[in-house]
Formats: C-alpha cells, structure tokens, sequence
C-alpha cells in the first residue's frame, strides 16, 4: 500500500504550499498591496522651493554642531540637565517599584483572574496614553515644572516594564517553581524562591534600558512645559540659538550612550 | 501510613487520567510505578500532593485527608512529602544550598527565608545530606554549574531536608545515563532505607526497577492493572501494562545482573 502511494508521488515536483491557497485571493491582495504603497508615495506633496529655503537653515543648525556654545547658557542648561537626572531617577526607582507587583498580577501563570483583568487593564491604559498626552494633562493638573515630568516618566515606566516583567514570567520554567511548591512553601516564598530567580536578569536589564527612556523622553517632555532639560533645549530652539541647542544635544547624546555603555555591562553580569 | 481511596482525575480536556485508582503503601515501603506514556502515572503522583488537583477520592496520609485540606494545612502536609523530579527542577540560578535549603519553605518564615538566614539546624543538616551524597564542595556553586547526576543528588538533599515520611519521586533517572541511573537509584533505596522513608517512584526502566525495589504496581490508561512482586512481572504481565512486544531480553538482562 505504502509502495503503490509513493509510486505515483515519484518523478513529480515538490513545492512549500502557499501561504494563501486560494490563487486569485493571493495575486489580488499582492497587486492591491503594491498599487496603495504607490499612491501613498505618490500622494505625499513635497513643495521642493520650500525645501530648498530649509536646507540653508538645516545646514546651519547642523555647523552649529561643529562649535557647540556650552558657556553662554551654562547655568541653564546646568540646571536643566540636573532637573531631568532628577527627573529620571526619581520616575525610574518609583515606576519599577510600582510595575514588580503589577507585573506579578499581569501574568496569568500566577495570578488569579480577577486580579490579572485589573493588572492588564492598568497596564493597558498606561500603554495606550502616549507620554506627551499624559504630560500635557498633568502639567495642566500639577503645572509646568519636573512634578508633571516626574509622574509623566513613572506612569510610563509602569506600563512598559509591568508588560514585559509579566511576559516574562509567563514563559519561565514550570517545574522550577513547581518544585519550590512542593516544599510547602508560601506564596512570598515561592515568588522569592522560584519566580523571582528566573525572571531577575531580565527585570535588572529591562530597568536600566528603562533609566534610558526615561531620560531620553525626560528632553522631549520638556517641550510641554514638563521640566527639564528639554525646557532649555525648547528655550533655545525658540531663540535661534542653534550652537547652544547643539551643546545640549551632545550632552543628551552623551549621557544616553553612557547609559548604554552601562547596561550593558550590568545585563552581562546579572545573566 | 499512605492511602488512596478511589483517587480519580479528570482534566478539562475530557481525558480521565486516572480513574478510581485504590492503592496502600506501608510505611517505609519503596515501590515502583510503571506504566506506558500517557498512563497517568506523573498525574497520579501529582495529584498525592496536589499539585495537580485530583477531582475525585481522598488520599490520606496517616489518616489526614489531603484532598480537603485547605491551603495553610496543605502546606504543613506537603511537608511531609518530599518531591524528587524528572528534569531535577533545581532553580538554576540559585546556590546548591539555597537550592537544598528551600526544602525547608514550608517550616521557616518569610523574613527569614527572604535573607536566607535559616536555622543552624537546618543549615548543619543540609551540610550533613550534601556530605552524604558526596557533593559537600559544592554548596555555594550555582546549580546550573552542575551535571545532570549532582543536580538529581542535590534533588535528593532537597527533599530529604523536608524531613518527610514520603518521597514521590517523578522519572528519576529519564535524564541520565544508564550507570548514573544506577547509582542514583541505589542512593534513593538507601536512604529511604536509612530514614524509614516510603517511596512512590515513577520510572520507565523496568529493569532497573526490578533491580532495586521490592513491590512494582503497574499502570495502564489509569488503572492499576498489576501489583505484586518484580519478579512476578512476566512477559504476560508485562504486555498487560504495556501492549504486545517481545520482553525476554528485558527480562533476562534482570536474572543476569541479579545472579
């Protein structure tokens, strides 16, 4: 039987199956695809005049670059930079500590149902406000200064990590914690002992990657009126003063490649 | 002192795991569980201890029914059953001793636990249980730094440190090779002998449980369908548990090692 079944079979040719097994489905949806991505392109206006006036103004803020003017608004930018290191790290310390407990509740392994729909949902609004709304609502609440830049940084920080600490809690290894269960251990006990040390590199490493976020979004808050280093970077822009603009973005540029530098280091020594 | 009375499990996908399963074990008695894949006996163990939910029958462990208990009684009667595991379980990422030590979760508080200052007692007797299986040098490596046959050993400790009256003991040598297999075996029988300890061991090699225990109960789509002596498991028998093959070279390697 298997003989005569794969006798008919030899000689033939072999092709994957399509994605899509219906042929005229498959070429309309590829030819649709391709006609809209032309007329997207197609319908983008670009006045060329107008970009020719801009590129005497974007060579100029890009040679400001080649001398940057760190002296002139020293203390401003001095002030503003301390403001958002502040900014930064308060939001860091006080979102992780909010998002470890959320992040427990939003992983359906562990927590019950009620309590997981809540975490989700919390992480869910936190997700879907965009920074710059929520520091715009909070600035009109708190009014302008790090306060609403602060709250802006930490309601973020809980959204991101709570999701990502939660996914990876979902994927740890069962039995692990299965066998610190069978002990009789409590449920502290049991997150300490058998959740905790898996998920632990990855929550370190995605805390500092968030310290990083946070003070890259720390400059852009800044320009809603929510303190800052972006307060002085805005500041600057309004006032033509490209060379000093310049010097705060080296130094924005600077401290984020730091960090980066840092976390690396950090996340190969947790593993 | 163990007594499942009718213990049955259905999962929510329809499959009866196991069904009115009525079994006794005597205090310090070993025994085997065999059976093919799919049989239910991982579930059945599991369902001793509760951490798969049984949905019918009681099991009671000197007369206490555990399938009623609560959760703060079923953490005192876990502690009594000490759990040994296929793939070891060990947290990778803790110490050895930490590893060793969290069998003592259920007698230690939190605080305590969380700054992993246990007890001296405990502590001297996880030295003890390490320095018995030979791996005393190895208490403050992490786990995942050892092989296959230390991680079951401190798999062992780990149990042993509960201070149980029962072991259950899932596959515990399907991860390793057949000499390691052996020793851990050996070592299992041992100090269950030492201590008094009665064992419920699932295991796939029936040769190798012949070799070490003294009553084999064999399972089939959850039922126990042979308990006896290992050398009663004849060919018969073993096609019963299992479905047809031939078994007189798995028999025969048995009679040789035993002479």
């Amino acid at each position: 039987m298997t003989q005569t079944s794969s006798s008919h079979k030899v000689g033939q040719r072999w092709r994957k199956p399509h994605f899509i097994s219906n042929s005229t489905l498959r070429w309309c949806l590829a030819v649709g695809a391709i006609s809209y991505l032309i007329a997207a392109i197609a319908s983008v206006e670009v006045d060329w005049a107008r970009v020719y006036e801009g590129l005497d103004r974007g060579f100029d803020f890009i040679m400001a670059f080649t001398q940057p003017d760190f002296s002139s608004r020293a203390s401003d930018i001095w002030e503003g930079l301390l403001e958002s290191i502040v900014m930064t790290v308060a939001a860091s310390v006080v979102g992780v500590a909010i998002s470890i407990p959320i992040g427990l509740g939003a992983a359906r392994n562990i927590a019950p149902l009620p309590v997981y729909i809540i975490c989700r949902g919390i992480v869910a609004i936190s997700r879907a406000l965009q920074e710059i709304i929520v520091a715009i609502l909070l600035v009109a609440i708190f009014g302008f200064g790090p306060l609403a830049g602060f709250l802006t940084l930490s309601f973020a920080t809980i959204g991101f990590l709570s999701k990502l600490l939660a996914e990876d809690i979902e994927a740890m290894d069962k039995v692990q914690a299965e066998a610190i269960q069978a002990s009789g251990a409590g449920w502290m006990q049991w997150i300490n002992y058998g959740v905790q040390p898996q998920v632990m590199p990855r929550l370190v490493g995605l805390s500092i990657y968030r310290i990083d976020i946070n003070f890259r979004e720390s400059a852009i808050l800044g320009l809603v009126g929510a303190g800052g280093i972006g307060a002085t970077l805005n500041t600057a822009f309004d006032r033509y003063e490209y060379d000093t603009a310049a010097a705060i973005l080296i130094l924005i540029i600077g401290i984020v490649m730091a960090l980066e530098y840092i976390s690396g280091v950090v996340r190969a020594r947790v593993q | 002192m163990l007594q499942i009375l009718n213990l049955s499990k259905t999962y929510k996908t329809g499959d009866q795991a196991l069904k009115s399963i009525v079994l006794e074990v005597p205090k310090g008695q070993v025994l085997a569980l065999i059976g093919p894949s799919g049989a239910g006996k991982s579930t059945m163990i599991r369902c001793i201890n509760r951490l798969v939910e049984p949905t019918g029958g009681k099991v009671l462990l000197d007369g206490k029914d555990i399938v009623t208990l609560g959760s703060s009684a079923l953490r005192k009667a876990r502690r009594e059953m000490g759990m040994i595991f296929q793939e070891y379980a060990l947290v990778e990422r803790l110490t050895v001793m930490e590893n060793v030590l969290s069998g003592r979760l259920g007698y230690v508080g939190f605080w305590r636990s969380f700054l992993r200052r246990y007890p001296q007692s405990d502590v001297d007797e996880a030295f003890r249980l390490l320095d018995r299986v030979g791996l005393l040098h190895m208490a403050d490596k992490r786990a995942d730094e050892l092989s296959g046959g230390q991680r079951q050993r401190i798999g062992i400790c780990r149990a042993l440190i509960q201070n149980p009256k029962l072991l259950l003991i899932d596959e515990p040598t399907a991860s390793l090779d057949p000499k390691t297999s052996r020793q851990i075996m050996r070592l299992i029988t041992e100090l269950c002998a030492e201590r008094g300890l009665a064992a419920i061991i699932n295991i796939h090699d029936v040769a190798l449980a012949q070799l070490f225990v003294p009553r084999v109960v064999g399972l089939r789509f959850g039922e126990i369908v042979f308990d006896g002596l290992p050398t009663e498991l004849t060919p018969d028998k073993l096609n019963e548990i299992y479905g047809e093959e031939d078994w007189e070279a798995t028999i025969e390697t048995v009679e040789v090692r035993q002479r």
